[in-house]
């Protein structure tokens, strides 16, 4: 088959892309598959501890319960801010522009230890409570889930803020109007028209953010001080510090395939509202 | 099923967007049962209007009432009029019986009462078979079923109607007209309907209001609208018409008379103080012959092209003053007078002309 030169230089535009994510990622991501299923010796052994172990499952069990309160936490505070950058007067929606950017500019990093010098006993509020002398012993406000949650919630509101605002612009304003034309109260209009005709920009938000908690590191690792060890940090404690590759490749490519899943759903269901088109 | 219809009464409104007027003093009364349409051309300030009676924009200036109690202020939800969109703005959500279903909801309507209603709703717009359709999956005149049926079915005192047909063709577009006029008839609700097309207005209506640059030109029945305009924008915008220069404008017990091109023109009796004025007579009203008739009015003029409609052929003549004339014939009159040659009489019944008031 010849190729006509505008297909010939589409795929040349757009051939790097896939070929940077093929060496440096999919390539490495076989190497990583191949361990979980190789070492210490061939077989699934590592994909049985997964199940079996106690302190996997915990681990496990404790990523998902952190990353759902996360995910419930970030959407619906995006959707308030969304809803006020979308729908708010023009002097709103400049203040929700820049609570929505400029997080973007400051790192996760930075953001995590200033949580720390936020909460830690030690830290301001413990400092002001104590000069205020309503409290004698500092009170305990880092190294728990809570103080994990916070601070991955903190991170990821604005990017379930993106996927909300697109769904709101898509809704008709006339089909509000008709609403309150219809006899409807401001309240009634939320609940049954706005919040229903938004509903997939709040599953494509949740999917996202879901996708993101199940890979954080940095911020659980600093907040959660050790006590709150979610998934992707037992990969880093099981390939350097013991040396447990094999365990450390599995728990991976069970993250790996979990979100992809989810993405597969994301694809699927909220496609069209985070297109704009309403169904 | 029947609604008590209410009246509505508009006091000097006046809307302005910044430094832009869009309505100016704007009085008139509806009356219940009523139908009225809102006629101009975009940007007149009809839409604005409406919005105002729907309650979704405050007047900057003026009053609004209905039977003796003041509306102005008085919100769109509790004002409770239906009203059907530019688009229809159905609920995308919503099934059709959930989008009829929704005033009464809101209305606290016990569950069996508004299952009873819908039904019977979406029978009387014809809908039957897609109760549980979305409306992505209707066509357009089926979702502007569903809209009306949503207006109404909570028999609001009045309807509101925003451009409902814009988006339907011509064929259509007739269709939902009748059917727009027979749930008019039906539930005797006052409606108030605003369009930019002038036949659909003159049709549907029992008055129209003619809107211009935010004023109201003129509001009248469609027949003396259309025959006795009040103002050149109001004759134009109606539909084609002939405008004669007159001059020497007198009056004596006959009627009123003057000269155009030298010849001399009656008209009916008309208060008119210049010397000078327009006539205006349309093309359906004037005829064509090789002889001049003593009774009617009479101008020579030469055919200079026609244009066939289907049911009728229109002739553009000009007079040896350079007067453009445009006279609408069915073909068979059309025909008989184009085989007597271009130099013609153009001619006229002296009632069916009328002179243009002077613009102030």
């Amino acid at each position: 088959m010849r190729l006509r030169t505008p297909q010939l230089t589409q795929i040349l535009f757009t051939a790097p892309l896939p070929v940077l994510l093929l060496l440096v990622y999919v390539i490495p991501f076989l190497g990583i598959a191949r361990w979980s299923v190789t070492m210490p010796t061939l077989g699934l052994g590592q994909y049985e501890k997964l199940v079996g172990d106690p302190l996997v499952l915990s681990v496990l069990v404790r990523t998902v319960r952190i990353c759902a309160t996360v995910t419930a936490l970030s959407v619906a505070a995006a959707y308030a801010i969304a809803y006020v950058w979308v729908r708010g007067t023009r002097w709103q929606q400049r203040v929700a522009e820049l609570c929505i950017l400029v997080p973007f500019w400051i790192s996760v990093l930075t953001r995590a230890f200033g949580w720390l010098a936020l909460l830690s006993n030690r830290g301001l509020i413990n400092t002001w409570l104590q000069a205020a002398g309503l409290i004698d012993s500092p009170l305990s406000m880092v190294r728990n889930e809570a103080s994990v949650v916070a601070g991955m919630t903190h991170v990821l509101i604005p990017f379930a803020v993106f996927p909300l605002a697109s769904a709101m612009r898509a809704v008709d304003e006339r089909v509000l109007l008709a609403a309150r034309g219809l006899g409807a109260s401001r309240l009634r209009i939320f609940w049954s028209v706005f919040l229903p005709m938004t509903a997939p920009g709040v599953i494509g938000a949740a999917l996202i953010v879901f996708v993101f908690t199940l890979g954080f590191f940095v911020t659980p690792a600093i907040l959660g001080g050790g006590r709150s060890i979610m998934m992707a940090e037992l990969v880093y404690l099981r390939m350097f510090q013991s040396p447990d590759w094999g365990l450390g490749a599995a728990v991976s490519v069970m993250l790996v395939v979990v979100v992809m899943g989810l993405m597969a759903a994301l694809f699927r269901f909220a496609r069209p509202a985070l297109m704009g088109s309403a169904r | 099923m029947t609604t008590r219809a209410v009246g509505l009464k508009a006091e000097g409104i006046g809307k302005a967007f910044g430094s832009f007027r869009a309505l100016d003093n704007i009085s008139l009364d509806i009356a219940p049962g009523e139908f009225l349409t809102l006629l101009g051309p975009s940007g007149s300030g009809k839409t604005t209007f409406l919005m105002i009676l729907a309650g979704f924009e405050k007047p900057t200036v003026g009053r609004l009432t209905s039977e003796e109690t003041d509306i102005t202020t008085r919100s769109a939800e509790a004002r409770s009029f239906g009203m059907v969109f530019q688009g229809y703005a159905l609920f995308p959500h919503m099934s059709v019986e959930q989008n009829v279903a929704f005033p009464l909801q809101v209305r606290g309507v016990p569950r069996e009462e508004i299952a009873k209603r819908v039904d019977a709703m979406i029978a009387r717009v014809g809908l039957v078979g897609h109760e549980k359709k979305r409306p992505a999956k209707l066509s357009g005149g089926q979702q502007q079923r569903v809209a009306l049926a949503r207006a109404l079915i909570f028999e609001p005192p009045v309807l509101l109607l925003d451009e409902p047909f814009s988006a339907l063709d011509k064929h259509l577009r007739g269709r939902m007209q009748d059917e727009v006029k027979r749930l008019h008839g039906e539930f005797g609700t006052t409606f108030v309907f605003v369009t930019h097309d002038q036949s659909e207005a003159l049709s549907l209506s029992s008055r129209v209001a003619i809107f211009n640059h935010g004023e109201l030109l003129q509001i009248a029945t469609p027949q003396a609208i259309y025959e006795r305009p009040e103002s050149r924008f109001v004759a134009e915008f109606l539909g084609e018409i002939n405008l004669l220069p007159i001059e020497r404008v007198g009056h004596c017990a006959a009627g009123t008379s003057g000269l155009f091109e030298g010849h001399a023109i009656k008209a009916p009796s008309q208060d008119h103080a210049a010397a000078t004025g327009t006539l205006a007579i349309r093309p359906e009203h004037m005829s064509v012959c090789a002889t001049r008739r003593g009774d009617h009015n009479g101008v020579a003029a030469c055919v200079t092209g026609t244009t066939y409609l289907g049911a009728a052929m229109r002739l553009a003549l000009a007079t040896s003053g350079g007067t453009r004339l445009s006279v609408t014939l069915p073909m068979e009159a059309a025909a008989a007078a184009l085989s007597k040659g271009p130099d013609l009489w153009v001619t006229w019944p002296a009632d069916k002309g009328f002179l243009l008031p002077e613009p102030h």
